[in-house]
């Protein structure tokens, strides 16, 4: 299991060794991020901004217009929101070919808590003109993505991890803008859908309720926009109940998305949706695997979720409800 | 009932008070195995100074609308902030233990609603500042007596926002707000060191002026050692005394060593952040604990 970052900062560095237009603009994150690697490895293609996102954005669109091929390093937190509106002025109506890696995507970024956690950035990207938004799941889609972003002309989100999960793909694993894959078939009871690294949790959630007798199919959305609806739909029909599950807001991310296609299609035997992720409230610090357990996102949790979405009666563990961290002050 | 200036400890006391703090951070951070050394141990005797030294406060009543504010703009170092809290009698120093924890009133970064004596939330870099100059401009309009400190890394002051607010803040004439730069000579990552740099990498601000700076957008800059408790006060005692007075805020520029105290961390990048192993747990607490001494 490697790291999605990892990945970034290794497949990075040969692109910058095929192609000297490639370069990374860094706001002091590269040690997280992993853009030390293009650092120490070919220090010609890394440019060191400051703790400036602002002016980092800025600098890449301008390089750009100078014919390179700019990728930016930071935490997603502070792309899509200190620097948004140079984002939408500067990059997606302009349309320029910035590759905007946001590090550090969703809840897991090491115990920084709610002000690093950015699970509000698939809904404001997914709203964002031209923007092409994916998530990958596991190391080698992060691969395949990052050398299919680094062809593309145009501005592209992308959801890098922190921490390594379980691969769901094989090293040979090629990507197509808007494709939707199937990852476990089968789904008589259930459809899950989920999108970047937490469709390796579902897959894992499938396997706890296959053997509790539930089957599930899990279907998963590297690519939020382009997406093709067409796929997404068939992928999901068939069943009583489709699940959406993501490291984001409930509100306007995977779950969003699969809602806008299932009632623009109007079908009466569409499937019933529920929406699994972040409520509408912040999360806290905490290791991984607590924040996993209380935030909903575990395998296990998933699982207790979709069985409580089926009408299955819930197993005591399952009605934890989520309270504001410590209690509050003042 | 006002509140009152404390009475200053002896510099012996103070370098104990840091030492224990420096202590308590790098064991809190190994024990959550995650969080930043570097700058709260820069930033340690400047709180010091200014929890047990400085502010207008009272643990027992964190919301007292006469008090001192102080804003840790930093708020990556917010275990610093939080040892010195819990020193000061904020809540109790064993509460420390649940940093990170999950279900914690002691956050990654300061969250105002959970943690008593925290005066705002902090965690993306560049907006302590300008939360400061509202205060300050709110203490001045309602005639309250408080003065606000912020404290910033050097690295931070390349945030866009911190210039918004050091070109507005003399037009308010916040003379009851000063800015306090940890200038530790080093940020996470940055530039390779050159010649005249004092550690591993460049100083961030090392090409700037930075007291023209300030004294060019219309502040009182204060440039001192701050590790030096004489300075520190004599410093804060310059800022203390333009409130009301001088129409123009102050910022008081204090060269530190990121990591100072630690043999392994001090004057390195690479402690920016990092969990000690037992054998540098053992190192660091001869240094800061058992020495013979005072340094
Ligand atoms: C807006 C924003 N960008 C980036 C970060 C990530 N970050 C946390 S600490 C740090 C370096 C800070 O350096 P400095 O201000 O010098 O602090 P110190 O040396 O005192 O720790 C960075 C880049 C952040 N917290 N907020
Ligand atoms: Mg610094």
């Amino acid at each position: 299991m490697t790291a999605q970052r990892k990945v970034w900062g290794d497949t990075l560095l040969e692109l910058t060794r095929e192609d000297d237009r490639v370069v990374v603009l860094d706001a002091d994150l590269a040690t997280s991020t992993m853009a030390v690697t293009v650092a120490e490895g070919n220090p010609e293609a890394f440019i060191q901004v400051g703790i400036a996102e602002q002016n980092l954005v800025g600098m890449a669109f301008g390089l750009s217009t100078m014919g390179y091929r700019p990728w930016l390093s930071t935490f997603g937190v502070f792309l899509t929101h200190r620097a948004l509106d140079q984002i939408r002025m500067l990059v997606s109506q302009t349309g320029a070919p910035v590759r905007i890696a946001a590090a550090y995507a969703g809840l897991l970024n090491g115990s920084s808590g709610k002000t690093h956690q950015d699970i509000e950035d698939l809904a404001i990207m997914r709203a964002m003109p031209g923007m092409t938004v994916l998530a990958p799941a596991d190391e080698h889609e992060a691969r395949a993505i990052t050398r299919w972003a680094a062809e593309h002309d145009g501005p592209v989100y992308i959801r890098y991890a922190r921490d390594a999960v379980a691969p769901v793909f094989d090293a040979d694993y090629v990507f197509h803008p808007g494709a939707v894959h199937r990852l476990r078939d089968g789904g008589g009871d259930v459809t899950l859908v989920s999108t970047g690294v937490q469709s390796s949790r579902v897959v894992e959630a499938a396997e706890l309720l296959a053997a509790r007798g539930v089957d599930a199919r899990v279907v998963h959305v590297p690519s939020l926009k382009p997406v093709d609806g067409d796929a997404l739909l068939a992928a999901i029909s068939g069943v009583g109940t489709v699940v959406t599950v993501e490291d984001h807001s409930v509100i306007n991310g995977l779950g969003g998305l699969v809602a806008e296609l299932i009632a623009e299609r109007g079908d009466p035997d569409a499937p019933r949706l529920h929406r699994v992720g972040l409520a509408d409230g912040w999360s806290e610090s905490a290791p991984n695997a607590f924040l996993l357990d209380r935030y909903g996102l575990s395998a296990e949790r998933v699982a207790e979720q979709v069985l409580e979405a089926l009408g299955h009666s819930p197993s005591p563990s399952a009605t934890v409800t989520v309270t504001a961290p410590g209690g509050t002050v003042g | 009932m006002n509140l009152t200036p404390p009475q200053r400890p002896s510099t012996d006391e103070l370098r104990l008070l840091a030492d224990t703090g420096r202590w308590n951070v790098i064991s809190t951070v190994a024990a959550s195995k995650a969080g930043h050394i570097g700058g709260p141990l820069s930033a340690m005797d400047l709180l010091v100074a200014l929890y047990f030294g400085q502010l207008r406060i009272d643990p027992a009543q964190p919301r007292h609308p006469e008090r001192d504010r102080f804003i840790l703009s930093k708020g990556h170092n917010a275990i610093a902030l939080y040892t010195v809290l819990a020193q000061r009698g904020y809540f109790p120093e064993s509460e420390l233990a649940s940093f990170d924890h999950g279900d914690s009133r002691l956050q990654g970064h300061p969250d105002m609603k959970l943690t008593p004596g925290v005066d705002a939330s902090t965690g993306s870099l560049g907006q302590g500042l300008s939360a400061g100059a509202g205060m300050a401009l709110g203490a001045k309009r309602r005639g309250l007596d408080a003065h606000t400190w912020v404290m910033l890394g050097d690295g931070e002051l390349g945030e866009g926002m911190v210039w918004e607010t050091v070109l507005s803040a003399p037009r308010f004439g916040l003379d009851n707000l000063t800015a306090i730069v940890d200038v530790n000579g080093l940020q996470q990552y940055g530039w390779p060191a050159g010649e005249s740099d004092r550690f591993d990498r460049s100083e961030p601000l090392g090409h700037v002026d930075l007291g023209a700076v300030f004294t060019g957008f219309g502040w009182t800059v204060h440039d001192i050692d701050g590790h030096d408790f004489t300075a520190i006060f004599d410093a804060f005692d310059a800022a203390e005394a333009a409130r009301n007075h001088a129409g123009r805020p102050s910022v008081i520029l204090a060269r530190t060593a990121k990591g100072r105290g630690v043999s392994f961390t001090e004057g390195t990048y690479t402690w920016h952040n990092g969990v000690a192993t037992e054998e540098q747990l053992r190192t660091a607490k001869a240094e800061l604990l058992e020495k013979g001494e005072v340094r």
